[in-house]
């Protein structure tokens, strides 16, 4: 229960960041939706199960763990961070850009504000 | 034909996923050097053997397991190769050695980062082709992602990385969806080996848990209504680069959904009426919004959605007639959609801009690049003998069998849709008045739109020339740039004038995907 509310949680300020706008309330959304899938994930393998899967003589069967979540956890945390950091520099590149690009735009031919406003 | 099996799945089936990891290394410490161009060229046609390999062995519906690590079937993560999986892995690699000839051709290989990009991306390709997991399934795409957002913001300017941070955020959404998914699935059946969910779907949990998996997928997929971010990027990063996307990263999705909607789901479930509906309006909504564009790029992207639809709708009509018309369509789909694309981007290197209103009449400056064309738009329309014609067939074929009224109108329909897009394109760019003799009705002046083939905007308007990364010298030497789009034309007309082993093929791969009975055994069975 304390997993879902916290799932639910976590989701719902997470979207809300995202389509709030603005780039870093973007970036911190999707960190915020991404530990709700991690969440999502531990709660897969049974949270009541807490302890250790090793098998020492016999196996607690009924109280290890499940490894297997962890480790796409795990994987899952990974591949997220590297995409976060990757696009927070491209958000910080952006910004350099666009503000460059008004620096020079005095003057320059106004078709060229509209083809990028279009990308955008 | 003798094809040892044993070697096939100890060996070339982890290797078609490590193989090109393994390159992108080398190449990345050898820089931008003729030897990692080389290997570039080399690698694709390295995967090209070993699918054909693949093919022989699979073609009576054998299916090649590699049980990673030698754990039993089950608990290790597999590998395999079956006759579908073959097919993509042949179709992926051609189009990647035609779509590196090209980039060559346009300049890209000085880009040090370039070669070593493509062979990671194309490595998670293939490896999602081969993998029976899917958690490994959600890795592999993420190992292709990550190298196609270097490669989208590359071109370095505001165009392409606001493109690119669109891109970026969409995926990373689908991404989340689809752990999320994963998670969901884990916690109803305790497995995410795709062989143990098979036929799983008719239970209302698990039915529902992948259908996040779904959604996620088609996302990724573009299949309306999750459509809208694809022409928004993918006609702002360089024409080479674009054409292998299509080829290559929406395609994870469209062969990820084939393959575990064919397996978890029964025929009759609701999701099928939900992903008929979703295929026609794919089919409706891309050809519709193709008529709009006023880029080349720009109509063959909405293109791709329409195309989605009409490969994803054999998926769940008539059982394996359908299915047979997915893969058939797919092979089809990727070959003349990437065509299209270097050929397009022929024209903007060329030209420098690939906006419809300035060009016009390049049939006689650019003759062999205008007959790629013409052929590959013949073919995606649906006209005999081309490969696009026996793909339409199959698709009607398969909604007159399932007796779905709707399905076989919107295909009809929606050809017409296709072949008044390719017209506009046609008499746009390559026939009608050349640009010069026309009456100069817009106020930019010619210098504008003509400058080196990386600094000009997909949309033709010369961006910032000062901000381009590394935009690369004008290379001319055009025999190069024309000759791969020329040669995927010439393929799917091959196809189209003998298209018996092809579809043969495709009876096979549909027989098999529709009866998975054998695919599930080699995965479980632990047989090797």
């Amino acid at each position: 229960m304390t997993l879902a509310i916290a799932v639910g949680f976590l989701a719902a300020v997470g979207t809300w960041l995202v389509v709030r706008g603005g780039a870093v309330r973007l970036i911190l959304g999707f960190i915020l939706l991404g530990h709700a899938a991690n969440l999502i994930i531990i709660s897969a393998g049974g949270a009541f199960r807490r302890e250790a899967p090793l098998v020492d003589g016999e196996l607690l069967a009924e109280n290890a763990a499940d490894p297997l979540p962890q480790a796409f956890v795990l994987t899952a945390i990974v591949i997220t961070f590297g995409v976060t950091v990757y696009l927070l520099s491209l958000v910080a590149r952006t910004a350099k850009q666009s503000s460059k690009a008004e620096d020079e735009s005095i003057g320059r031919i106004e078709g060229q504000a509209e083809e990028e406003g279009r990308s955008s | 034909m003798n094809i040892d099996i044993a070697f096939l799945s100890t060996w070339a089936l982890p290797l078609v996923f490590l193989g090109p990891l393994i390159a992108a290394v080398i190449t990345f410490v050898l820089g931008a050097s003729a030897v990692s161009r080389f290997i570039g060229l080399l690698v694709p046609l390295g995967v090209f053997a070993v699918s054909i390999a693949l093919v022989i062995a699979t073609m009576d519906g054998q299916v090649v397991v590699s049980q990673i690590a030698g754990w039993p079937g089950g608990v290790a993560i597999a590998f395999v190769g079956d006759l579908f999986s073959a097919l993509m892995l042949g179709v992926s690699s051609l189009l990647v050695f035609t779509s590196m000839v090209f980039s060559y051709a346009a300049g890209l290989g000085i880009d040090r980062w370039f070669v070593p990009a493509v062979l990671v991306m194309t490595g998670g390709v293939y490896g999602a082709y081969v993998t029976a997991d899917l958690f490994n399934l959600f890795v592999m795409v993420e190992v292709a992602l990550l190298p196609s957002y270097i490669l989208m913001s590359r071109r370095g300017t505001l165009t392409a990385l606001r493109a690119a941070r669109l891109y970026l955020i969409v995926n990373l959404t689908a991404s989340t969806l689809f752990l999320a998914g994963l998670g969901a699935v884990y916690g109803v059946t305790g497995t995410v080996n795709m062989a143990a969910l098979a036929g799983l779907g008719v239970l209302p949990v698990v039915g529902v848990a992948t259908g996040v998996v779904v959604i996620a997928l088609s996302l990724k997929a573009a299949l309306v209504p999750t459509h809208s971010w694809l022409p928004a990027t993918y006609p702002y990063t360089s024409p080479a680069v674009t054409a292998l996307f299509s080829g290559l990263l929406t395609k994870i999705g469209v062969y990820a959904l084939v393959r575990i909607i064919s397996l978890v789901y029964e025929p009759g479930q609701l999701v099928t009426v939900i992903v008929v509906l979703a295929c026609v309006a794919s089919m409706v909504i891309g050809v519709l919004g193709a008529l709009g564009e006023g880029t080349i790029r720009g109509v063959l992207t909405f293109h791709m959605i329409s195309q989605v639809g009409y490969i994803l709708v054999g998926v769940v009509l008539a059982g394996a007639v359908g299915l047979a018309a997915v893969v058939f369509y797919l092979i089809h789909h990727t070959i003349v959609k990437t065509s299209l694309f270097l050929t397009g981007g022929t024209v903007e290197h060329e030209e420098g801009t690939g906006i419809i209103k300035r060009l016009g009449g390049l049939a006689r400056a650019h003759p062999v690049a205008s007959l790629a064309f013409l052929l590959a738009a013949l073919s995606l329309t649906g006209i005999p003998p081309f490969s696009g014609f026996w793909a339409k067939l199959g698709v009607l074929n398969a909604a007159a069998d399932a007796g779905s009224v709707l399905v076989f109108a919107a295909a009809l329909i929606v050809s017409v849709g296709t072949l008044g897009s390719m017209l506009k394109l046609g008499s746009g760019v390559f026939w009608g008045t050349p640009k010069g003799m026309r009456e100069e009705e817009d106020e930019e002046t010619p210098s504008d739109v003509t400058v080196g083939p990386e600094t000009v905007g997909a949309t033709g308007v010369a961006i910032d020339v000062a901000t381009a990364v590394e935009a690369p010298p004008v290379t001319r030497w055009r025999p190069l740039l024309v000759i791969p789009g020329l040669a995927l034309a010439l393929i799917s007309l091959g196809i189209g004038l003998y298209p018996e082993w092809l579809l043969a093929l495709s009876d096979t791969a549909g027989q098999s995907l529709s009866e998975p009975t054998a695919y599930v055994t080699a995965v479980l069975g632990g047989g090797s």
